[in-house]
């Protein structure tokens, strides 16, 4: 029987770089900016790094698709450097590789890294992807804000709901999240604005308007863990730990049958209600103090306040326009702008959600610090609603 | 008996508005407000003659399951996509009919619909079983001509047996000679023409009336015993003058709807031979003639079976579903004659493999799903395996087709985003009634035409064009589902 992964790792250290339209820095330098941080913040030298994990989607933004674009643009000890891609959550990938890696006795210090060049390759929004010599021919032409927009029509269909009351309900998610990106530093969007602003924006794909839409961004996050015990002898007092790590990655069940109702993501109910039992996690809302979630759209932080059962079934926009999920509500979402206004450099964004988790536990957060939060929780979504994988992490104080 | 056993059409819905290209083109070509009345149809960018005739074909053929019965294929038009690979056999497969169909491309002329007609009638005489007669073009015109406001897009279908037909053919005849009324060089978009009273009158008025006295001698028919007359053409009034000629009465002479559809080339006559069966009543001679590179004329009678059958539609139905088009840019947009800025998603590479297009080509032509002959569950694209209560079943799926069955709108989106010909591009989640859900394209809506719980049907149509290597790709999309119109076959007319 698995015991699961509470508690049995450690963050030594973590960096971010600064997300954005990074116009003068490559993918290497991303990569190094980010490293820096979370080898300073670590303390430990390079050559205590027994393996690392390379998190990066885009294959045409000039990084490869090994292990050694990490390798080489860190200059890394001869040790294993993995390439791991799934989608959005390669990120979380990433991590979780470490994480077991380190859990599992192989060694005692791994890095995590993401990185993603998306303004290289000359698109607003995501590039157009390649997706192998089958699906082209029947699959349409999608894009993710349509993909992700169809969460809002089976939404509305099946709980009834007004479609300009969720209009404004996911207009008040990118308002929230404009409102906390506008405190940090490191955020691409830092811009404030209103409901008025998002609800007259052009349509991108019906009903999202271009505020629902997350940023598209350069950037590079940075993960070092180890166990608790190497640790406190390398002279870390408080620690954040892995109290869950789930992933679950769609089967095709969603797109067989008719029991998927298409107004929510079935793995992201699995994977939570794993991450909630390995936990020890009874009652989310009373019990998770923060989350960062994929907020790809607006629509998809919405419905996922429901997967993961921190809104009852048909109570996300209520709950939404109550404010419970703002920078001072009852369970802050996105305290760092999330996808939304931080930005979105696809390999890089699990681990991002990792560092804002780290900064609040340790309350290194600055201006938008919340008051003694002790469990974080991440939720990062890659593909779409019909098929995809979907991680939900699980982070808190050692003890908590 | 050899003739026709089933009939049907197909129009595309967008119906172009000939003043809208005249006041486009005042500027430049006045003398086209003349000709500004009416409208045309108007193929929508994901239809071509091979998925208009493919729509005829299912409106002929009705929903059935089993199409074994269809022997051969006969497809005309001057408008095929392509010049080798056979038109025809996409068709067999769009269809599903057996691999051990005949399948024929017939071009070359605007009278091929009459041309494939007497091969489907020989081949029914020879061979026995069913053969399957499609006319269809998707006509290109150079813009501020007047071809552009007489032309149409849209297919005719007939299908042919031996027995207990709706209509007898009682005979036909053929008249050949190089007149040459227009041409068009083969890889070339558009076509060169003569003077119009010269074809008229040397050419139409020469040669069809000669292949029409021809065919009501072998018909043993007198002419005037003619009760419906069927010659398209795009000269006013030369249908009459023919009629006259042959001594077929005036009042025979069939409206070739041109004000409503335009002249929708090789087969507009299959598509106005399946217009009179709708409401021809038995004991009615029908003619129907063609003019190119000589003529070529054809006489039915219609039998007491003619009550029997109706088509999905029928032309009728089609007619009736038109939506005004008044925007000429998207007219030349749709031809191809008006290149659009793509953005840097229309430089998406849409090379299809063809080791995968034939490996699927069931799923993807046919629309052909898996359905788990253990639990019934249905799978898009089938595979083989099974999800299902106790575990992965391997190899239980078995072919189930798709493409005649109807489904609802499970979820949906309209974008802007990514690069389509006609935007925004529509898209989401069908439940098929049965079972079966598939992640796809819907076409021909308008805003407010698609929400959750729309009732949804399957057009075959271009999934996507390769401009780079000249390869055009097919699947099947959703369409909202038309009400059915009543056909009033024993109205007084």
């Amino acid at each position: 029987m698995a015991t699961g992964i509470k508690d049995r790792v450690a963050i030594l250290g973590m960096g971010c770089s600064r997300f954005g339209e990074r116009w003068n820095a490559s993918p290497e330098d991303l990569m190094v900016e980010a490293y820096g941080e979370a080898l300073a913040d670590a303390g430990v030298a390079p050559e205590q790094i027994d393996a690392a994990w390379f998190s990066t989607h885009m294959d045409d933004v000039g990084t490869g698709r090994g292990g050694t674009p990490l390798a080489i643009a860190l200059r890394l000890p001869d040790i294993g450097v993995t390439r791991v891609e799934n989608f959005c959550a390669g990120g979380s990938e990433a991590i979780r590789a470490a994480v077991y890696a380190v859990a599992a006795g192989a060694c005692d210090i791994a890095l995590a890294v993401g990185v993603e060049k998306l303004k290289d390759t000359g698109y607003g929004g995501l590039p157009v992807a390649t997706v192998g010599t089958y699906i082209p021919q029947w699959y349409p032409n999608a894009v993710a804000p349509a993909n992700f927009a169809q969460l809002a029509a089976a939404y509305r269909s099946r709980h009834r709901v007004d479609a300009a009351l969720l209009k404004r309900a996911i207009a008040h998610v990118s308002v929230k999240s404009h409102a906390n990106g506008a405190r940090n530093p490191k955020a691409h969007l830092r811009n404030v604005i209103t409901e008025d602003q998002v609800l007259k924006a052009p349509i991108i794909a019906e009903p999202l308007g271009l505020f629902d839409c997350c940023g598209v961004s350069d950037g590079a996050a940075a993960v070092i863990v180890t166990r608790p015990d190497l640790a406190r002898a390398l002279g870390k007092t408080d620690l954040v730990t892995f109290k869950a790590l789930q992933v679950v990655a769609s089967n095709g069940w969603e797109m067989q049958g008719s029991e998927w109702d298409g107004s929510y993501v079935h793995t992201a109910r699995v994977a939570a209600r794993r991450a909630y039992a390995e936990a020890g996690i009874a009652d989310p809302r009373r019990d998770i103090s923060m989350t960062e979630v994929h907020d790809c759209f607006s629509i998809t932080e919405l419905v996922t306040m429901e997967d993961l059962g921190l809104s009852e079934p048909g109570q996300a926009v209520r709950d939404v326009l109550d404010g419970v999920f703002d920078a001072d509500g009852a369970v802050p979402c996105q305290i760092d702008g999330g996808l939304k206004c931080f930005g979105h450099p696809i390999g890089a964004s699990g681990i991002r959600m990792l560092y804002e988790m780290y900064l609040q536990l340790l309350g290194r957060a600055g201006a938008r610090q919340l008051p003694g939060p002790r469990i974080g929780l991440t939720h990062n979504l890659g593909g779409q609603p019909s098929q995809n994988v979907c991680s939900v992490s699980i982070v808190g104080l050692e003890g908590a | 008996m050899v003739g026709i056993i089933a009939y049907g059409g197909y129009i595309p819905r967008l119906r172009l508005e000939r003043r809208a290209v005249a006041e486009a083109n005042a500027w430049y070509a006045p003398n086209l407000a003349a000709r500004a009345k009416g409208s045309r149809a108007l193929a929508n960018w994901d239809e071509d003659s091979l998925t208009m005739a493919v729509a005829a074909a299912r409106d002929c053929l009705g929903p059935g399951e089993d199409r074994r019965h269809v022997g051969a294929v006969f497809l005309a038009s001057c408008t095929l996509p392509f010049a080798e690979r056979l038109n025809a056999g996409i068709v067999c497969e769009a269809l599903t009919l057996a691999p051990e169909t005949a399948a024929t491309d017939i071009g070359g002329t605007q009278r091929a619909g009459l041309s494939a007609l007497a091969q489907g009638l020989a081949r029914v005489r020879a061979e026995g079983g069913h053969a399957l007669v499609l006319g269809a073009d998707e006509r290109r015109a150079t813009a501020a001509s007047p071809q552009e406001l007489d032309f149409g897009d849209g297919a005719g279908a007939l299908l042919l047996g031996d027995g207990d037909v709706l209509a007898e053919c009682l005979g036909a005849a053929t008249v050949t000679a190089d007149f040459v009324d227009h041409f068009r060089e083969a890889g070339r978009e558009t076509d060169y023409a003569w003077e119009e009273r010269w074809i008229r009158d040397e050419g139409i008025g020469q040669l069809v009336p000669r292949a029409v006295t021809a065919a009501l001698a072998r018909a043993g028919v007198a002419a005037a015993a003619v009760d419906h007359f069927i010659f398209p053409t795009v000269f006013r009034k030369a249908d009459e003058q023919v009629a006259a000629r042959c001594g077929v009465p005036a009042a025979a002479v069939t409206d070739a709807l041109l004000d409503r559809i335009g002249d929708t080339g090789t087969g507009h006559v299959l598509l106005l031979l399946a217009h009179v069966l709708e409401r021809a009543k038995p004991g009615a001679v029908i003619v129907a003639a063609q003019f190119g590179s000589g003529a070529e004329a054809v006489v039915f009678r219609v039998t007491e079976a003619i009550t029997s059958f109706r088509p999905v539609r029928g032309v009728a139905g089609w007619l009736a579903r038109g939506v005004a088009e008044r925007n000429y840019t998207k007219f030349l947009s749709f031809k191809g004659q008006l290149a659009l800025e793509r953005g840097m998603r229309g430089e998406q590479d849409r090379k299809t493999a063809l080791t995968t297009a034939y490996r699927h080509r069931a799923a993807i032509l046919g629309l052909v799903g898996g359905r788990c002959r253990e639990t019934g569950r249905v799978h898009f694209p089938p595979s083989r395996l099974t999800q299902g209560q106790g575990g992965a079943r391997l190899d239980t799926q078995e072919p189930y087709k798709l493409a005649e069955r109807q489904g609802t709108v499970l979820s949906w989106s309209a974008e802007y985003l990514s690069f389509h010909r006609s935007p925004p591009h529509t898209y989401g989640q069908v439940d098929f009634d049965g079972g079966g859900r598939i992640l796809m394209e819907f076409t021909d809506v308008a805003k407010g035409d698609i929400e959750a719980g729309t009732r949804v049907e399957m057009a075959f149509r271009i999934k996507d064009i390769d401009d780079l290597r000249g390869y055009t790709r097919y699947f099947w999309k959703a369409v909202p589902v038309q009400p059915l119109q009543p056909l009033e076959r024993h109205a007084a007319e």
